[in-house]
This record gives structure tokens, sequence and C-alpha cells, in this order.
């Protein structure tokens, strides 16, 4: 079925089968490869892009669900080709990442609560990502990245939101 | 962090390079790897635990959309050779798709090839098998016994492995000490379970006649096993070492998901594609970690000093066996822990049971015998009423005392272990840590204090293989690397493996520029493919600071001598009076008289007239660089020096655990670490800190759990839980460096800290809490309910 | 792990859907599909049309009707969370709400959803079994109504006739100068399923006594229970520990626990007494105006 699909700020139209996933649609189709698979069943958060900037599970919905909703992945929250954010090279300053697979969704979260909450505690942090597995780091190192994005944030005049 | 360094790169605060690509989501994992007209596999698992297969029928599958191809085990079985085995076991072939028999539920016994994935999986669905149930085991008890229902029938027993050691005069020891206690000691069946699953996909170029494979791997030899069973030479094998891999931790060994593929991509002339889903993966992916039962005796005296020890350690293989089974002998160059036990009696069995095949976790073998040991020492402690952090200082081995031989042949390098246990206690108080147990027993919980104090074995030379194996004769352990500066100066130095977030490449490009006196940031690092690559024994065995960074160490001084004679012949002085600074070369008699790197670059690349006699030109080196020291085979009594490097931790947590609920929690955790020198500290710390959240899992949360019908009812992540960043309390690290007079920079590896003690340290803190009610738990995971029913049964006979 | 495949709909209006189920067995409606898709990945669950009712606006709502507070079927739950007339009415679901599953699952589960998969460790149950909330259905264009309590009749089971599809949640408000909540869950981890939960409201009098109250337990048994023998019990009295002790174990004495990989049957009886009891005590105190229990 014909589907059209807002990423990235490109609305884009694509033939996918009801059957495929967001996640799937997202890498195949648009050769995102930002997002990852870790479990397809909801659990890991590997996958998690933004829609309509809150952060969700791309392997829950599929394609066809996500017409009329602006997704944003982590390909969508990188500046430009060899240019970080101010949030991923908070996560380079901290290594808040080992193998790399579980990070771009760490970052979409990170982008979902610093532009709701931007003075977040250790523990809303810590709450925030709860609902992402990273089997690498234990997790202080993508804390203390998250701390100092905001901090860092803080310290910048720009507006709270780029999604809003 | 660390003590001051005198080091200009090494151990200061410097950014993992490879983090830029990761957090830009532009790593290149295997399944982001898109060649063209590549087809998708999925594997048909059986459901029993034991069956014979008596028929496939692929007729309604083949018919399906999309499906180009559909192979048996009895296909695959004709054209390539059993999968590689550590011990000599020819009776018990391991194949990537089961031949006759299926000995597991989940194994694969049929492929499809599709299109996509998604008809790949339809079609598995429509594959009609017909299976004739066969009886099972699953505990490894039972397939000790006698008549205990045989997983290989041709082998006539379930043992792979029973062999027993005697290092010390064991019974006499035992004879002369005052006390003895027993302990049955039970480490679960998890693993690391990485969140990325393995993936492969295999290419087969007819007219070059090379299989191109790209894989989520780590493992050693892994292109050897891939020719071997092809039966193809390996010089027709490229892996591909640039696919970043999504976190291995010792179980990416996909050698028959390789296997499988690479005969479809040859057979078939279309690239192939087998991204694991994560119930193939937990199923059938051959990744579940050690299932260890302990059996132990320590025979110690009044003061809590442990004289001897005799350890059974009887391993749950699961159906079949690669290298497992050698994660039993791994141990064995540790076997003491940080103690001056003076002898050991060590047994370790292997059997298999119609479960879920396993392969090296994390430590191969070492946190689970952590934890049997470190179990003892409290034991000792408690027995005798003595303070168990009381108990491990007096029998720890002291500093002057390096290096230390232990029984069983190996001798520990170096260390300093009553330092970094001070250095703990003087960041938390011992004493206040008690008081908070005591405020918490006062507010109504169970509330209790662990400790672990153990080795991370470093360096990987894994003569445990020619222990448990005669046959084997490996006693070379290598790694290298290759540098080439260019025409113009630019320095690139290559690695041969792949990595999984250890941060190698800036490793490399650290030790090379620390060598060189270069910004390492300008040091490219690649990693060129199998058939480009120098001998690599990959990151296993916590060995990659000390082996790559040797290699790297090597090669890079290879070259700054080279730079220095040639500076020296062309500035016309002897070769003692020049002096390297920072890619420039001097005459120490007069300074003014210098070659700059420009200047040496030119005369190595251009200017042949100015070179020394006989110099190749170009500037490249090169080494290959064995194990330090490595190079011997066992004694006949089963003596071997084993890893070369031994760093320490030591971990001290406070617990409380809701006494209606039993559900714990962590509520201090201090950890002292000292691996060395430490070559990039935000890796190091990375690496703890994910290895304690593993071992918080497995003391825990995470159990592969079989029902009676031999049935994995943990198969996704809904059941098989993972710590998350609310499990994982926040972690106090000490540092130390006591460096190890073996390596170059004095670095001893971390890559399984962490995850080596927080077992025992919990499994500890749980039991030091409980005790007073007269109860103990030694069998891991420690899961709410499980201690929620202890305690209540407890309270129960105290009439509470 | 991919879907079996299956025909695509989008429904405009809810007869519109019902139209879909009553024409094939084999369809479902899905919202937020945070149960079902991954029952469906694992090809546990294989519908042959989906009905996706996520833009049916008339669907999703919060607001006062008379003395309860109706909530849409397709209210996302992470709405519930943030919404202030939740959180001023229906505080014992309020403070539920941020217990199920993580954020990112909140931000597509919906209410109806949750209440339909009728999960036996589920929180939303549990609080409309609690608060003797009424489901609306609609149904071959029909609209019909059920109390909770006859909703739920077993594990992943309910009551909803065949080919309806829940529109609505309506939860009483309980109005009073004193009234308290209390809410506990144990599990593994902090988002897991609950092994165990337990839920309480309680209107204190005047007098201080305890004018009316409501207990629930959770996860224990196939569907949530309400502890209507303690609850008469306990009626009129100060709530003493000792008598809440007393009501709530035998409330729950005759029980049929469930037994899993996750926890024993003995586990989910001795954890359901003490979380209701907990419940109890925590909604006591906060009809009082103090400090309650940290989970």
């Amino acid at each position: 079925m014909r589907i059209e699909l807002n990423v990235n700020g490109v609305t884009r139209t694509l033939n996918v089968e009801p059957r495929t996933t967001l996640l799937d649609c997202l890498r195949d189709a648009l050769d995102l490869k930002g997002a990852h698979a870790g479990c397809e069943h909801g659990v890991c958060g590997a996958c998690t892009v933004l829609f309509d900037g809150v952060a969700v599970r791309s392997c829950l919905m599929f394609a066809a669900q996500a017409a009329a909703s602006a997704i944003t992945t982590i390909e969508g929250v990188t500046p430009g080709p060899g240019e970080l954010s101010l949030i991923q090279d908070a996560f380079c300053e901290t290594h808040g990442l080992q193998c790399g697979y579980c990070t771009p969704a760490m970052i979409m979260v990170a982008h979902a609560l610093l532009a709701d909450n931007p003075e977040p505690t250790r523990e809303e942090i810590v709450d925030a990502i709860s609902g992402n597995i990273c089997r690498c780091t234990g997790y202080a190192q993508i804390v203390e990245a998250i701390a100092l994005a905001a901090e860092r944030m803080r310290g910048v005049n720009r507006p709270r939101s780029l999604n809003k | 962090m660390t003590a001051p360094s005198h080091h200009r790169y090494v151990s200061t605060d410097r950014r993992v390079r490879e983090d830029r690509r990761f957090v830009a989501g532009k790593g290149n994992f295997v399944a982001d790897i898109d060649l063209p007209n590549t087809k998708h596999v999925a594997v048909v698992t059986c459901p029993h635990a034991a069956a014979r297969i008596k028929a496939i029928d692929k007729r309604a599958a083949l018919k399906m959309p999309g499906v180009h191809y559909v192979v048996d085990g009895a296909e695959l079985a004709g054209a390539t050779l059993p999968l590689l085995t550590g011990l000599d076991t020819p009776n018990v072939p391991r194949r990537p798709l089961a031949l006759d028999v299926a000995r597991y539920s989940g194994e694969w016994v049929a492929a499809i090839v599709a299109d996509s994935r998604a008809q790949a999986e339809d079609a598995a669905e429509a594959i009609e098998i017909d299976y004739e149930p066969l009886p099972f085991v699953l505990d490894a008890e039972e397939a000790l016994k006698p008549d205990a229902v045989l997983v290989h029938e041709a082998h006539g027993s379930n043992v792979l492995l029973d062999k027993t050691f005697v290092w010390g005069e064991v019974d006499k020891d035992f004879a002369v000490s005052p006390r003895k206690l027993a302990l049955r000691v039970k480490w679960g069946r998890s693993s690391t379970v990485p969140i990325e699953t393995f993936g492969v996909v295999t290419s087969w170029d007819p007219w070059r006649e090379i299989l191109d494979v790209y894989a989520s791997i780590q493992m050693p030899r892994y292109a050897d096993q891939i020719g071997l069973a092809l039966k193809i030479p390996t010089t027709s094998v490229r892996v591909h070492y640039d696919v970043d891999v999504g976190g291995s931790y010792g179980v990416k060994r996909g050698i028959k998901n390789t296997v499988l593929c690479g005969y479809l991509a040859r057979r078939l002339g279309f690239p192939v594609r087998l991204i694991e889903d994560r119930l193939e993966n937990m199923r059938g992916g051959d990744a579940h970690g050690p299932e260890r039962l302990f059996d132990v005796e320590v025979a110690f005296n009044d003061e809590g000093i442990v004289r001897s020890m005799k350890m059974r350690a009887l391993e749950n293989v699961g159906a079949y066996a690669g290298r497992s089974p050698f994660q039993l002998g791994k141990p064995i160059g540790a076997i003491v822990g940080p103690y001056k036990i003076a002898s050991v009696k060590y047994q370790a069995i292997a059997v298999v049971t119609n479960k879920t095949t396993q392969d090296a976790v994390r430590g191969f073998g070492q946190g689970p015998t952590n934890l049997a040991l470190e179990r003892c020492m409290d034991e000792v402690a408690n027995v005798l009423g003595l303070d168990p952090l009381e108990v491990r200082r007096r029998n720890m081995i002291r500093h002057e005392e390096f290096p230390y031989l232990i029984p069983s042949g190996t001798t520990y390098d170096s260390g300093n272990y009553e330092t970094v246990v001070d250095k703990v206690l003087a960041n938390t108080s011992y004493q206040d840590l008690k008081a908070e147990r005591d405020r918490l027993r006062g507010q109504g919980k169970l509330a209790g204090i662990g400790m672990a104090a153990c080795l991370e074995p470093s360096g990987g030379n894994a003569t445990f293989e020619a222990l448990l194996n005669p046959a084997i004769t490996t006693s070379t352990f290598m790694d290298s690397c290759r540098i080439n500066i260019d025409g113009l100066g630019a320095i690139t130095a290559t690695m041969h493996t792949t990595s999984s977030g250890q941060g190698h490449e800036t490793l490399v490009g650290t030790v090379v520029g620390e060598v060189l006196q270069v910004d390492p940031d300008t040091i490219r690092v690649t990693r060129p493919d199998s058939l480009n690559s120098l001998p690599s024994g990959t990151p296993v065995g916590s060995r990659m600071a000390i082996m790559l960074g040797g290699a790297a160490f090597h090669a890079a001084q290879k070259l700054k001598d080279k730079l220095t004679v040639i500076a020296a012949y062309d500035l016309g002085i002897a070769l003692e009076r020049a002096v390297y600074e920072r890619g420039e070369v001097f005459d120490r008699n007069s300074p003014d008289k210098r070659r700059t790197w420009a200047d040496l670059i030119n005369i190595a690349h251009r200017n042949y007239h100015r070179m020394p006699e006989g110099f190749e030109p170009g500037l490249a080196a090169e080494h290959i660089y064995q194990v330090p020291t490595g190079g011997t085979l066992p004694t006949k009594d089963g003596r071997v020096q084993m890893y070369p490097c031994f760093s320490f931790e030591f971990h001290l947590l406070l617990l409380s655990i809701d006494p209606d609920l039993g559900r714990p929690e962590i509520v201090r955790y201090r950890l002292g670490h000292d691996c060395g020198t430490q070559i990039n500290p935000k890796i190091v710390r990375g690496m703890t800190m994910g290895g304690i959240a593993h071992g918080i899992g497995a003391a825990l949360y995470e159990e592969f759990a079989y029902n009676d019908d031999g049935q994995l009812i943990a198969q996704t992540f809904m059941d098989y839980l993972l710590p998350s960043s609310h499990e994982v309390p926040a972690v106090d690290i000490v540092d130390h460096e006591t460096p190890s007079p073996h390596t170059v920079l004095g670095q001893k590896g971390s890559g399984e800290s962490g995850y080596l003690g927080a077992p025992a340290a919990v499994a500890n803190a749980i039991n030091d809490a409980i005790r007073p009610l007269g109860i103990s738990i030694n069998t891991l995971p420690i899961k709410v309910s499980k201690l929620g029913d202890l305690i209540a049964d407890a309270r129960a006979k105290k009439g509470n | 792990m991919k879907a079996a495949a299956f025909e695509y709909c989008r429904a405009a209006d809810i007869d519109e859907a019902c139209g879909w189920l009553a024409a094939d067995d084999g369809a479902r409606v899905i919202a937020g599909g945070q149960t079902l898709v991954p029952m469906m990945v694992m090809r546990l669950a294989r519908p042959t049309r989906l009905i996706d009712i996520n833009r049916i606006a008339a669907l999703s709502y919060i607001r006062k009707d008379g003395d309860g507070v109706a909530i849409g079927a397709t209210t996302r739950q992470c709405v519930v969370e943030r919404d202030a007339t939740v959180a001023a009415e229906l505080p014992l679901l309020a403070r539920a709400v941020p217990w199920i599953g993580h954020s990112a699952t909140r931000a597509r589960g919906t209410i109806g959803g949750s209440l339909a998969n009728a999960d036996p460790a589920a929180e939303l149950p549990l609080i409309a079994v609690t608060l003797d909330a009424v489901l609306s259905y609609r149904a071959g264009g029909k609209t019909g109504t059920m109390p909770a309590h006859e909703f739920f009749v077993g594990a992943m089971v309910t009551a909803l006739p065949e080919g309806a599809c829940l529109t609505s949640a309506r939860f009483p408000v309980w109005k009073g100068e004193k009234i308290g909540i209390g809410f506990h869950e144990v599990n593994a981890r902090r988002s897991d399923f609950a092994f165990v939960s337990a839920a309480a409201q309680v209107e204190l009098g005047a007098d201080g006594k305890c004018k009316r109250i409501a207990i629930g337990v959770g996860a224990a048994t196939d569907f949530p229970m309400r502890l209507e023998a303690a609850e008469k019990q306990l009626t009129g009295t100060a709530l003493e520990p000792k008598a809440v002790d007393t009501a709530v174990r035998g409330a729950l004495a005759g029980i049929e626990p469930l037994s899993d990989l996750h926890a024993s049957a003995d586990y989910r009886q001795r954890a359901a007494v003490s979380l209701a009891i907990r419940a109890v005590a925590d909604a006591l105190s906060d009809a009082k105006g103090k400090k309650t229990h940290a989970h």
C-alpha cells in the first residue's frame, strides 16, 4: 500500500506492505540505518525514534500507522555531515557509549527529555532512559552525558526545543 | 582518575574516537550492509527437546511467494565438515543444521532463503517436519548418572570432559587443618546477551573465488573455521573486520550461521543474509553462558587462613560443544584468586544435556569460579565469627610477595591488593557502612554488606586448551600491528580483528602516538580484511590492551628507531648522539643540527641517495607480538603458566531487602580497581561499569529458565530480564595502578572488570542480610520470589 | 520476527470500525499496538485485518461527566498521566499510570487497549475494578455498558461481546473532604509487569473513621479482585493496623494465586497481603494529610 511519511522534515511517498514496521521502513525503504533492531518486541528500546517529538518504539508501529506525524530519527538531529549536535558531543565527551548499538536511541530519548525538562535531576535522567537497555556501559556515562548536555544547553542562549 | 603519569597521551582523558560515528547513527553494523541482490534467511527450529527428524517436506514452502531455496541438515552435512570443537570428541559433531537428530528445543533444522525476511518466515511455517520425540535430559547431575538418557548415543556417555588436577599436598593439608567446610554453589544459566543479535552476510565471487563475509563476530580463528567447514582454502575467505559489532562480551561466535550462509551463497550465486531475530538468538543462537555447579571444600585454621581447597566444577554445556568446555580450564590460571592457598584439587566435568549450546562468555568461567571462592571466604568468616574483610586480608597475597607462583603453575605478575582495599575503605569507612546496615535493620529491613576480592587474568595465554586437551600443542598467542607513514608523513596503523565497543582504534592511536610522540588524533587506524591482515588472537581473554597495545608499541618503536637511524646517518653523527623528539631528530651535542619530520619523510620516500646502506625505502614497520610469559606447554602434573597479567578488583556493597517482598536493593556500591596503566581511563571506567551491570544481571535477574518439557521459557526480553538504568546503582570507583612488569606500558586488561566480582559481592551481601534468619542462598540468580519464599519459610520456622 | 500478512484500514469513526469487525472474524482493532504488535511479530496473534482506530478523535477525550470522569478508549496513557482533571478527581488512577510500562510505551498505549487486553498484571484493569469503573462499548450500531467487575473474566479474557469495540471508561469520583489513595506494586525490575499489585482508596468521615473504602489486588490472580469482605469489615473503623491486617488476610485467604517463571503462588499470596495492607495504610495517611511510604 502507498503511504506518506514525514521523516526528518521531508515527506516521502512509499510503497510498503501493511506488516512492515516503522523500524523496517526507516531502515530498508528510507536507508536510515541509525534506528536499530534489538528485540523487535518493544522491550530494549534500540529502535527509538521521535513521533511528534515524543520518544516511541518504532518496532511497535506499522509504517502505515505512522503517516500524518512528524518522525525524527538520529539522522534528523545530526546537524550536518561530520557535525555533532550538543547532545551528541556530550555523549562523546563522557564516553556515554561503547558499541554504539543502543546509542542513537539513547540520544533520541535525551532529546525528548531535554526538550521537555531542561534541568533534569539524576533520578529523572535515569527514569527517562530506563526504557532503553544498554549492555555495554552500565549506564553511568550515559547519565553523565545527558546531565552534561543539559548543563551546556542551559549555558547556551537557544530555544528549548527545535521541534516544537 | 588515575595516579599521575609520565605519559604524554596514555592515561590522559582522551575522547574515544569511535564514538563520533556511533552518536550519529553511522556505525557499520552487519544489518546496515546492503549488497545488491541479497536474499534473506530464516531458520526452522525443532520444537522438541530431543527428536529424530524422520522427514522434511519442503514442497509447500518452496511454492510460497519469494522463496528461492530450502536447505536441510542432510544437504548441508553432505557439503560441509562439522564445526571445530575444542575437545577431542569426534562422536559429538556439531553442525549448523541438525542431522538426523535434533538435540534441543530451538535447534536449527532447516533454512529458507527468500526475497524478504518476512517471506522467509512465512515459508518457515509451511515446512512440514515429521519428528519422533525422544527422551531427553536437562540437568547436569542427571546427565552424569549411569542410566541417563544419552544426548549423543555414539559418544557412549554424556561426559565430554572429566579431568582432575592435584596441585600440592592437598590430602595432607586437609588432614592437618583443624577446620573444614563444604559448600555447594550454583551459577545459573545466563549470558551476556548483546542488544544486537548475531548477523552475517555472505557473498561468493566465483571469478575471484572469494567468499566475502560480513559478520557481527568476535571469535578467534573465524576465517580458519569457515574455510575448514566449507572445504575451501582460507585464502578464499575474506572476513571484513571493519564491521562494527553491537556488543559481544564473548558470545558473538556465529560459526554455524556463517557456514550455513557461506554454503548458501556458494550454492545459490547471490549474497545471503541471516540476521538472527531475538527468538532465534535466545533459543538457538548457541550463545548461552556457563551453568555451573560447584562443590567446594576448604581447609583452614582458627585464624581463618585457608590452606587448601578442593573444587569440583560440573558444567552443563548444552547439546553440543565448541570451545565452551574450555571455560572450565581458564579459571585454573587464577584458581586460588588473590589468596595464598597452598594446595588445590580441581575436578572439571563437562556434560551435554538437551539444552541450547553454550559458548564463550565474558571471563570464560572466571566469574562463576570467583563466586564459589568468595562465598567460601565469607562462610569461613561466618564459621569462625570473624569479619569477612579481616579474613580476606589475612589470606591475600601481599604486594612484596610478587611475582607469586600459584599451585597450578601460573605466576601472578604484580599486585597491591591491600592498598586497593585500603583506598576503598578510605573512601567509605567500613564502620560507616556497618552503621548504615544496622540502621536499615533497625527499620525492619534485612540488610547486608557484601564484598568480593578477585582477579581479572588478562593477556589471553590460553594454555588451558593444552591442559584440557593434550592433543592441542598451541603455545602461540599473538597479535599484530602494521604502521605505514606515507609520502606526506601521514600515519596509518592497522589492527586485524573486529571490535565490539572496546575502543581499539583509540587504543592503537594512543599507543602509536605515545611512542612516536605525535597527536594520536592525527593517526589513522584501519582494519584491513582477513586477506590483508596479519595474525590476531581477537578480543578474548581480556587481552587486547596488552596484545594489540604491545604490537602497536613495538611496530611504532621500530619506526621511531628507523627515523632516528635515517636522521643520524644524514646528520653524519653517531647513533648515540641522535635524540628523537616529537617526530624530529637532533644532535644531542648541538640541538640546532636537526632533521624535521618533513625532512625525514622526504629522505625515506624520495631521497634514496641519502639513506643508510641497505635500508628499505619508505617508512613501514610491523610487529607480530607473542603473549608475554607465553610459549610453554603444561607439565605432566598439569601445571602451566596461563595469562601473564592479573588485574585486581575489590567490591564492597551495602544491600537492603524488603523482608515481606524479598526484593533486594543495592544501597551503596564501592569498587577498587587496579588494571595497571590505564591507556584510556574513559574506556576502562566504561568497561567496569558495564561489567558490574552484567554482574548484577547474573546475580539477580537473568536466567535461561527451562520447564520440565525442555522448553526454554525465558526466550524473549519479557522473561529474560536485563538490568535497566533503574537496576544499576551509582558506583564509586577508586583506581590504583600497579603496573605489570611484562607489558610495554605496564597495562593489564580490563575487559571483564566488574563482571568477575559483582555477582559474588551481591550474593555475599544477600547472605549477610539473611544470615540472622539462619538461612543462606548459593544459587544464582537470586530472584525476588525465591528470596521471598526462603525468608518466609525461615520466619515461619522461627514462629514469626 | 515479522508479522504474518494482513490487510490494513483506517476507521474514520467507531461504527465504521465495528463494521469491519463484523465483516471479518479475523479482524482486530489496533490502537497503541504496544501489546498487540509484539504478539503479532511473534505470530501468536494473526489478524487477517487490522482496523486502525487511532485517528477517531471522538474516542480520545478526558471529561467530567456528572459525578465521574469519562476517558475515551483511544486516549493515550501519557495524556492521562499529565491530565489535571485526572490528577484532581481520580488520584488513584493518576498514581497508577506512571507504573504502566515505560514512558515510550505510554506515549502510544491507550486506556482502552490496556483494558481490552486484560493482562492479569496490568495496572489499568486493577484501577478500573477498584474504582468500579463502567466500560462502554459499541457493537452493531449500538452502545452497551458493563461494570468493570463483570468485564474482566479471565487472564487476557474479557466479556466484551463478539465484534464489539471498547469506546470509553467512566470512573466514579469520590466526593469527600478526606480522600486518600495508596498504590503498590512488586516486580523484579521497576518497569516490569507486577508480580502483585494493590490499590486502595479511602474516604474518612469527620470523626476520622473510615466512611468508605475500596481495596483491589491485581496480578495475583487471573483478573483483578476486590477485597469486598475486608472492605465491609473495615468500613466504620479507624483502620487500625491490626484490624487491617486481619481483614486483608481473611479476604485473601481463599485465593488461588498464579504461579509462573517470575513468582510462585505462595509468593503472590504473601505479597498480596503485604501490598494490600500497605496500600490501605498509605490511603489512610494520605487521607489524613500525612506522608506515605516510599515504594
